[in-house]
């Protein structure tokens, strides 16, 4: 149930002038008012443009354009730590793995670069631990005190096909025993097949299963066939109250990219614009080199803003990148290259 | 110094600076002084001026003013060069091709770093950008060298070609004007500009380095007057001119009469059109790329935006919003989107040109952040609420200033698209595949861009239609600017003329055929009385001038009389010419076709009047040449729906139609010798493609033309597609020439008609073909053909990007 009333969407239409007044935004420095979501407004998703080819031309320059070096590189790969959400979601997770994945959440980058970056006071860990159900009590129990949130993925991950109230009771039972963010699936086949009504409504229905817990939305992208698709699926998803929209599962065929990022940050700005609520962002799968992270920075900067930097606003879904980005961080403090081995192991 | 813990705050973008020093290095090595490359050997400095980095305002070398001697060695050392580099066959050319495009990959960074050094314009845009597209460029046209012999079959080099280039992509615009130079067989003699000389020079030294033979390239340095020496050369078969309009026009007139070829790309304003279905996101990153990108100094800056009413706000809302996060400075920061502007002078104009923009009442916005103030920089500018009727809105900027103006309907769009002098480019975003085609033909540009803007390849020919100039570069058809037909280069050397031989015709004793003698029967008493008349919006018209000039025939007696006429009546012919285009232009080919075959049928019907008229006037074969008419009717009746246009590979998911469009209205002064084919051969072609046309027949035996207009009133040919107008050829040819809203002029006549009207086409940079020098018309090989198809079209070529 939802404890405020709806506000009226008031998104501008292609063909509508801009409104005489923007919403109040509910965001400050230190928080982010949480998106109650808005009604389906079905012919602001259908007047929705996406145009593929410019779309790839803009991202392919994002790397190009913008580049940190330094100091500045340093710092950004810092930031970058702290938007992680280090997952681990194999069939084979069993506590010890997950534990050793805590663990790492808690001290990401070895204490001695931590020092030589003269950053200790940061006491940096990264975003979030992402895990099954299954192993959602051995991270909150491995977490305690760290102030790291678990998340959970969740309502029948990754396919998202199991039915419907197995889906709900899933996201209950993940909050129930500890999870603090929730990462949702939604069905593809709505999309597919245009079925917005359908899309809102169990994204909607998820929402109000997660409670106080965060929600992220799996639009999956990869399996969505069109950038069109990916826009009309994350507006469809912020309407029925995501806090974040989420590229991928990590099991599509293809997963998080700058083109598929760059629409959905798009989507992010207008429904901001719009409603005066900030819905977060996180690109997940295949983000491996701290190069590519940075690239999510320079989009996420130019493109939304230095507040959507923020782990509240911002997460990476990956693993192996923190490795690559120690590596980097190491190279800095010594000018030599590294090697994986030099630290501690996800 | 800034700590990683205040950067982990602040999330700001540091300095990311790529090293000048090998550039810097590359210099110091040769004193940073340079002389000229003439003839493979560097001369020795002097004469020196100083180049400016514009983004500190620091000297980085001295190069040497190009004189008249100078540009006469170069050109001597090109014509030296010259056999032995046609000579060396197309596979020859092709492996030195090859050889400079690797070279310059293996030096892209130098050239990118010292191109950023000297023109001011970012590191990201010369390395990612400009160097590739050079590259490219050169291994493109080593393909064309190679395929010489096969593709274009009977064409040789024109010559030596002299080029001059501007300073906004100096490199790139030295290759798009050496490498298809060097792949047809010319020598060249080309001038960087004064501002941007040193890549030409790196590129001198690779030229070397690949052992390019003495004299094919040679480089001189220099400013406007080098350029007017190269121009006035009496050396050189062609001149290639990339620069302003106003320059274009004054080559224009330098070389009128001369013979030379000319192609020149110059100027723009063009339009950017944003319709309501647009994805105005993706809008506004191309809009960045069309009016930011190198500053706006870009011939083919979408400078104009234009945008629907309905969304026009929210597309403004969403570019100052963009505006906000572009980064300006340092040209070698490698994470800068907009460098410094060229020169000093530069500046001083955007900014003037901007107040007068403000004066005028338009709103005028830039983004928040600072702008440096050392240095040559100039913030992004945005202009609302522009009325075309703005000096803003019609005068090339040359800088990072938009101006906006909003439509209501796709007509409008289109309207106000064409409401320029100009036509070098246009971009058009649409998500509907219908609007956006139908939308790309009906503007006048050479290059339209669907979805996108600013893209380039070499595969695609760029250039442009009205003021901003003709030729083509890149592509088949940027080919053909260096190309002659073999045997019409040597005429013009050898001095072979029409009207040389014209004078000789009229000089011998008249040749009585039969046929004539027939007309001239006593035994019929006398002829029934004709009055031929002028032909004008597809009825006879008596001249303006109430006057008739008469006509002898070529046994010295008079055969009658045709109308005098004058400028009114070219005014009313080139009118009726335009009322008839919209129709014509857009008539299906097979239709045009059938019209065609429709004019062969009924001239063949008249055949023996029309010969016998014609030996009237000339004692030739009248009847040859009345089959040859039939014959050439026929020829363009088989390609009005055969010339088709090409779809170009280019390097993304998408295609670049390059259509085949018709000139507009074509001025045509027909050749002497000939009355009748000669008229036949230029018009056949004009209204083949879709022109009208206003012709002039020849002015001493005009009767055959004005017999011919029986023949299309008979027709079905609508209305004011073909225009007749007799007179005093050059100075209605000259008219014609001076007429702005007359699209092309052919004329074929004496040397002293051939330059008035090149000259008098500068005015609004009409395109020309003109010639003095004799031309077999009988003959298939030189009075038909491809050549005049070309000559009869533009190029306009359509980039598709698509994609779900």
């Amino acid at each position: 149930m939802q404890s405020k009333p709806e506000p009226a969407l008031r998104l501008a239409r292609a063909d509508a002038p801009l409104r005489p007044e923007p919403p109040q935004p509910r965001l400050t420095d230190a928080g982010v008012e949480r998106n109650p979501g808005t009604p389906l407004d079905l012919d602001l998703v259908r007047t929705l443009r996406v145009n593929r080819s410019a779309v790839e031309r803009r991202a392919a320059t994002i790397p190009t354009r913008r580049t940190v070096k330094k100091e500045w590189q340093a710092a950004w790969l810092l930031r970058a730590v702290s938007l992680i959400d280090l997952t681990t979601l194999a069939g084979d997770d069993t506590p010890g793995n997950v534990r050793r994945l805590c663990a790492k959440a808690a001290r990401p980058v070895r204490g001695d670069l931590v020092a030589a970056l003269g950053v200790e006071d940061l006491r940096l860990t990264v975003g979030a631990v992402c895990v099954y159900h299954a192993m959602v009590p051995t991270a909150v129990d491995a977490l305690e005190g760290t102030g790291i949130p678990v998340a959970a993925v969740s309502t029948g991950f990754p396919a998202g096909l199991s039915p419907l109230e197995e889906r709900v009771r899933e996201i209950r039972a993940s909050v129930a025993a500890g999870a603090k963010e929730i990462d949702i699936v939604i069905t593809r086949g709505h999309v597919l097949t245009g079925n917005w009504q359908a899309l809102y409504d169990e994204v909607r229905m998820f929402r109000e299963a997660c409670g106080d817990a965060h929600m992220k939305s799996i639009l999956a992208t990869g399996e969505l066939a069109t950038l069109g698709n990916v826009a009309r699926a994350s507006m469809v998803a912020m309407m029925a109250g995501s806090d974040f929209i989420k590229t991928s599962t990590g099991k599509e065929g293809v997963n998080a990219t700058l083109p598929f990022s760059l629409v959905m940050v798009r989507m992010i700005r207008e429904f901001y614009e719009a409603t005066g609520f900030a819905v977060g962002y996180k690109p997940a799968g295949g983000i491996r080199s701290a190069k590519n992270a940075l690239e999510y920075l320079y989009l996420m900067k130019d493109e939304l803003g230095n507040r959507w930097l923020k782990p509240d606003l911002f997460r990476f879904g990956a693993s192996s990148l923190l490795t690559d980005i120690e590596r980097q961080l190491e190279h800095f403090v010594t000018g030599r290259y590294s090697a994986a081995h030099r630290h501690p192991m996800v | 110094m800034t700590s990683v813990r205040e950067v982990f705050d602040t999330m700001e973008y540091g300095p990311a600076p790529e090293s000048a020093k090998p550039a810097e290095q590359w210099l110091e090595q040769r004193n940073a002084r340079f002389g000229h490359f003439i003839g493979g050997t560097w001369t020795k400095p002097s004469n020196t001026f100083e180049v400016i980095n514009p983004a500190t305002g620091k000297r980085i070398a001295a190069v040497s003013e190009g004189s008249a001697t100078e540009v006469d060695a170069a050109v001597k050392a090109a014509r030296k060069a010259l056999p032995a580099w046609q000579a060396l066959g197309g596979h020859g050319r092709a492996r030195y091709l090859y050889a400079l495009a690797r070279a310059v990959q293996r030096n892209s960074r130098l050239l990118a770093v010292l191109e950023s050094m000297d023109n001011g314009k970012s590191i990201r845009e010369t390395r990612d950008i400009d160097v590739p597209l050079v590259a490219r460029h050169f291994y493109h046209h080593a393909g064309w060298a190679q395929l010489m012999d096969t593709e274009f079959a009977g064409h040789h080099g024109a010559g030596v070609v002299g080029q001059i280039i501007p300073w906004n992509f100096p490199l790139l615009m030295m290759a798009w004007k050496v490498a298809p130079a060097l792949a047809a067989g010319c020598t060249i003699v080309i001038k960087p500009a004064e501002f941007t000389p040193l890549t030409a020079l790196v590129f001198g030294e690779l030229a070397e380095s690949v052992g390019l033979p003495a004299g094919v390239l040679n480089i001189v340095t220099g400013d406007g007057d080098t350029g007017a020496a190269i121009v006035a050369h009496d050396g050189v078969d062609k001149i290639a001119f990339t620069g302003s309009t106003e320059v274009g026009r004054i080559i224009r007139k330098a070389t009128a009469g001369s013979g030379k070829k000319l192609s020149l790309e110059l100027g723009g304003k063009s339009p950017f059109i944003v319709f309501d279905d647009a994805d105005l996101d993706s809008v506004v990153e191309g809009v960045v790329d069309a009016i930011w990108f190198n500053q706006g100094q870009v011939c083919c800056a979408g400078s104009r935006l234009l945008a629907q009413e309905g969304i026009a706000e929210r597309l403004y809302a969403k570019l100052r919003a963009r505006m906000e996060t572009l980064r300006l400075g340092s040209p070698l920061d490698k994470a800068v989107d907009m460098g410094a502007i060229v020169a000093p002078v530069q500046l001083e104009r955007i900014r003037s040109l901007v107040d007068q923009g403000k004066t005028e009442g338009a709103d005028f916005w830039q983004p928040s952040w600072a702008c440096p103030t050392e240095g040559c920089f100039y913030p992004p500018t945005l202009f609302t609420n522009v009325q075309p009727s703005s000096s803003i809105a019609q005068v090339e900027i040359f800088g990072p200033v938009l101006v906006a103006m909003t439509f209501r309907t796709p007509s409008e769009a289109v309207a106000l698209a064409n409401n320029t002098p100009y036509g070098l480019a246009a971009s058009v975003w649409s998500e509907s595949i219908n609007l956006a085609l139908d939308i790309a033909p009906k503007i006048k540009a050479g290059v339209v861009w669907i979805n996108s803007t600013n893209l380039f390849d070499a595969a695609a020919g760029f250039g442009g239609y009205r003021e901003s100039g003709f030729g083509r570069e890149g592509g088949r058809e940027g080919m053909y600017e260096y190309l002659k037909k073999v045997g019409r280069a040597e005429e013009r050397r050898s001095g072979r003329s029409s009207s040389r031989k014209a004078a000789r015709a009229s000089e011998r004793p008249a040749a009585r055929s039969r046929r004539a003698a027939e007309l001239d029967d006593p035994d019929r008493g006398p002829l029934v009385d004709r009055t031929a008349k002028l032909f004008i919006g597809g009825k006879q018209a008596r001249p303006d001038s109430g006057y008739s000039r008469r006509v002898v025939g070529a046994n010295g007696r008079v055969l009658g009389e045709v109308g005098d006429g004058n400028r009114k009546d070219l005014r009313n012919a080139v009118e009726a010419a335009h009322g008839a285009l919209a129709g014509w232009s857009k008539a299906t080919g097979h239709n045009r076709a059938q019209i065609l075959y429709y004019i062969a049928e009924n001239l063949a019907a008249r055949s023996t009047e029309f010969a016998a008229r014609v030996g009237a006037l000339t004692g030739g074969d009248g009847e040859a040449e009345v089959d040859a008419c039939v014959r050439r009717l026929f020829t363009y009746g088989a390609w009005a729906d055969k010339y088709d246009g090409q779809v170009h590979q280019v390097p993304l998911r998408g295609v670049a139609l390059a259509m085949n469009e018709p000139i507009g209205v074509i001025g045509v002064a027909a050749p002497e010798e000939h009355p009748l084919l000669g008229l036949v051969s230029l018009v056949g072609p004009a209204i083949a493609v879709g022109n009208t046309v206003v012709a002039i027949p020849s002015e001493r035996a005009p009767l055959a033309a004005t017999d011919f207009y029986q023949v299309l009133e008979t027709s079905d040919l609508p209305a004011g597609v073909i225009n007749i107008v007799t007179g005093a050829k050059d100075a209605l040819a000259k008219t014609l020439a001076e007429h702005d809203d007359v699209d092309a002029v052919w004329y074929f006549g004496s040397h002293e008609g051939v330059r008035a009207v090149e000259l008098a086409s500068a005015g609004n940079m009409k395109r020309t073909f003109a010639e003095w020098t004799t031309r077999d018309w009988l003959s298939p090989a030189d009075g038909e053909g491809r050549e005049f198809l070309r000559e009869a079209t533009q190029v306009k070529n359509i980039w598709i990007p698509y994609g779900e």
